[in-house]
């Protein structure tokens, strides 16, 4: 019986600033001997801000995230194919669930954050703001936005804050298939006809940029990276992982038999690491403002799904409470 | 399920029974692979994101179905068609499901009640089918049969939140379950290629009464009235369809049939 | 469940920890609990939201247990769960940390002596 159920107790009284540096200094001294941060310990207004925002965000992207693939279920174009697309949407919403359960233990409902995305207050990752357009697109989300996902994923495993890093533990176990039936997808397409070849390379070229750009700005440019680091929340540099990404990527292109988009490309001997060329922020700024392909249609769907929902949330509710005897206990073994 | 005599196994040279059954499991099939299809069209559009994950399943369960009746009527048609030939190749005129599994999502009453109805028809089919004399159905009826009774357990709880609680719910509840009520008979009506299949098929009426003590059961429950519909759908598995399906299947195959001969 | 600390730009209105997480909408949160074989007790394994106990289980099903990760699963409504809090975890949890005598490795045992 862990307490991480519970929503977190926020600072107890302001009124005695030396109460207050002694918690602080408490709470520094934890982070520095990584002990795991819970949801019910004293924490610093901004570590928790920070936390609900980064948590909400990858949940909000999760969700947003199902609709490009979900675009594709029902033309899959094949049984085997349809079925693995439908558990992988599948997937994405449970890891949806699983984050916004880790933001609730910050005391944040999710009903508010689902607001905050629908208003446009809170972002979800920029990449699921691009179309879907063809079936290689499936191969090209599950191998380059799902791998580069995972690279910013695996060290959350790890964050400071108990309830984040066993959610993301149990995503990045379920998001192995991912990854990897992506990768089949563009294997088999590469070597199917020509025009399937083509439809692979095509996916690629639109999907190779935009992924590299998940690992948000250069280190310069980022605005949260310091102080997160220094709380345990982030582990390694964008421009860091960005790289591992590339040095990752290259070789698997290789394997597909397809180029990846960029002419300066090239393996440098002496650090031991694959080259790329410039990455254009700019359009990764008019995306994030809300200037890209898909972002009114993405959060209108959320917000159309939601809102039909309404009645159906309000008669269950209903139902609850004329029947709290019996519904409350069907008990379990 | 009637006695189990005639044992129609893929036997040397064809029987009298390959033909009817081939045509029995694309029926079955083809009930599965539409609604899972339809079931597909919610996932990112639930009223609450726990719902996307619980009619995933659904559209799951009824996917994999889907596969092993379409892999066996290939299999004992002998025309080297598989699953995906007999999916995503074959014209609206070819499809033999049921009208009910193909008419539009609607709202969440709608397909909530198209859910009940079929779930409870599907419980009472596989688990007769469990004793059927070829092994594949039977096979499959024995795992199918616990789908198909979450799946029910799924809508009933639906159809009793949505009818019993809010007024606007008790109306939209009724109107879904107006809705489908005309697709109702169908399920049940004998059919010919069943009447081929003793011992391997079920007799479609026989399964009639279990369902109404089920499914009444339930609407009463849900304080809401079993429609008395004034039409009935029928055809469905002579390949007359609602003209909804001449949208579904395109939509559905298009991309496979641009690249013939392709694999994916 | 009353008192509530301003709010913080772009942060919504948060709750502070009666053992009761504010639901002012919305379906109430559910503790879930995953027994992944026989012979394990539940685990904790999240949360999520359901308009009632039946249909928690049922959600619960089908969110922590896609992959067959349990045999039998446990809902609680989070507001029902009482905690300790961190301010009492001094009292609660130190006078248990120095009776060293309660571990069978505080004490010693002879040379040769077995099963003991």
């Amino acid at each position: 019986m862990h307490d991480d159920a519970l929503s977190e107790t926020r600072s107890e009284s302001r009124s005695a600033p030396t109460a207050e540096a002694e918690l602080e200094r408490r709470f520094e001294a934890m982070i520095a001997d990584e002990v795991r941060i819970e949801p019910r310990d004293w924490m610093p207004e901004g570590y928790r801000r920070t936390l609900v925002r980064q948590i909400a965000q990858h949940a909000h992207s999760e969700i947003i995230g199902m609709q490009p693939e979900g675009n594709w279920i029902t033309r899959a174009p094949s049984l085997r194919r349809k079925a693995i697309l439908i558990a992988k949407v599948q997937d994405e919403a449970g890891h949806g669930l699983y984050l916004y359960s880790a933001a609730e233990t910050l005391g944040i409902d999710r009903e508010d954050l689902l607001d905050l995305l629908h208003t446009g207050r809170q972002k979800y990752s920029s990449i699921f703001n691009y179309p879907t357009l063809t079936w290689a697109d499936m191969g090209a989300i599950g191998w380059l936005v799902d791998g580069a996902a995972i690279m910013n994923q695996v060290p959350l495993c790890r964050c400071s804050y108990g309830p984040y890093g066993r959610a993301m533990v149990r995503i990045c176990k379920e998001e192995s298939f991912h990854q990897r039936q992506g990768f089949e997808i563009l294997h088999t397409l590469s070597h199917g006809t020509p025009a399937q070849k083509a439809m692979a390379q095509d996916a690629v070229n639109r999907f190779w940029w935009p992924s590299l750009m998940m690992f948000g700005p250069p280190d310069a440019a980022s605005t949260h990276s310091a102080q997160s680091a220094a709380w345990g929340i982030k582990r390694f540099g964008n421009d860091e992982l960005r790289q591992r990404f590339v040095d990752m990527t290259v070789p698997q292109a290789q394997a597909l038999g397809l180029t990846l988009p960029d002419p300066d490309l090239r393996w440098d001997e002496r650090s031991g690491h694959w080259r790329f060329g410039a990455v254009d922020w700019d359009e990764l700024d008019r995306v994030i403002r809300g200037d890209g392909p898909c972002n009114a249609q993405r959060v209108e769907r959320r917000r159309t799904a939601h809102e039909d929902g309404a009645w159906v949330r309000d008669s269950a509710e209903a139902y609850a409470a004329k029947h709290a005897d019996t519904t409350r206990a069907t008990a379990a073994a | 399920m009637s006695t189990p005599a005639a044992a129609a196994g893929p036997a040397p040279g064809g029987t009298s029974t390959t033909e009817p059954l081939v045509a029995y499991l694309l029926g079955l099939g083809d009930d599965a692979l539409v609604l899972a299809q339809r079931l597909g069209e919610w996932i990112t559009r639930a009223p609450q994101i726990e719902e996307d994950v619980a009619l995933a399943n659904i559209a799951l369960d009824l996917l994999g179905q889907a596969r092993v009746l379409l892999t066996r009527a290939g299999e004992l048609e002998g025309a080297g068609r598989d699953e995906d030939a007999l999916a995503f190749g074959r014209d609206e005129r070819d499809f033999r499901n049921v009208c009910l599994v193909e008419i539009p999502n609607g709202d969440f009453a709608v397909t909530t009640a198209r859910q009940l109805v079929f779930s409870a028809y599907q419980c009472e089919l596989w688990s007769a089918l469990r004793d059927s004399a070829d092994p594949v159905l039977s096979g499959l009826a024995g795992k199918a049969v616990k789908e198909a009774a979450y799946h029910r357990d799924h809508a009933t709880h639906w159809v009793l939140r949505l009818g019993d609680g809010t007024d606007e719910g008790h109306r939209r509840m009724q109107a879904g379950l107006d809705r489908v009520w005309p697709y109702v008979d169908e399920l049940f009506a004998a059919d010919d290629v069943a009447a081929h299949l003793a011992g391997v098929a079920v007799d479609p009426p026989s399964l009639r009464a279990p369902w109404s003590a089920y499914v009444e059961d339930v609407v009463a429950r849900a304080t809401l009235t079993v429609p008395s519909p004034t039409w009935h759908a029928r055809g469905g598995r002579r390949g007359l369809h609602t003209e909804h399906l001449g949208h579904l299947l395109p939509e559905m195959q298009h991309l496979h049939r641009a690249h013939p001969g392709a694999r994916w | 469940m009353s008192a509530t600390t301003p709010r913080a730009p772009g942060v919504p209105e948060v709750s502070r920890a009666t053992g009761t997480p504010r639901t002012p909408h919305g379906w109430p949160l559910w503790e879930v609990f995953v027994r992944s074989r026989r012979g394990l007790s539940h685990q904790h394994v999240g949360s999520l939201h359901a308009p009632d106990g039946a249909m928690a289980l049922r959600n619960a099903r089908d969110v922590y247990t896609r992959r067959g990760e349990g045999v039998s699963l446990w809902v609680v409504p989070s507001s029902q769960v009482l905690a300790t809090t961190p301010d009492e975890q001094d009292p609660f949890f130190d006078p248990a940390m120095d009776k060293a005598y309660r571990h069978p490795t505080f004490y010693e045992v002879p040379e040769g002596v077995e099963h003991l």
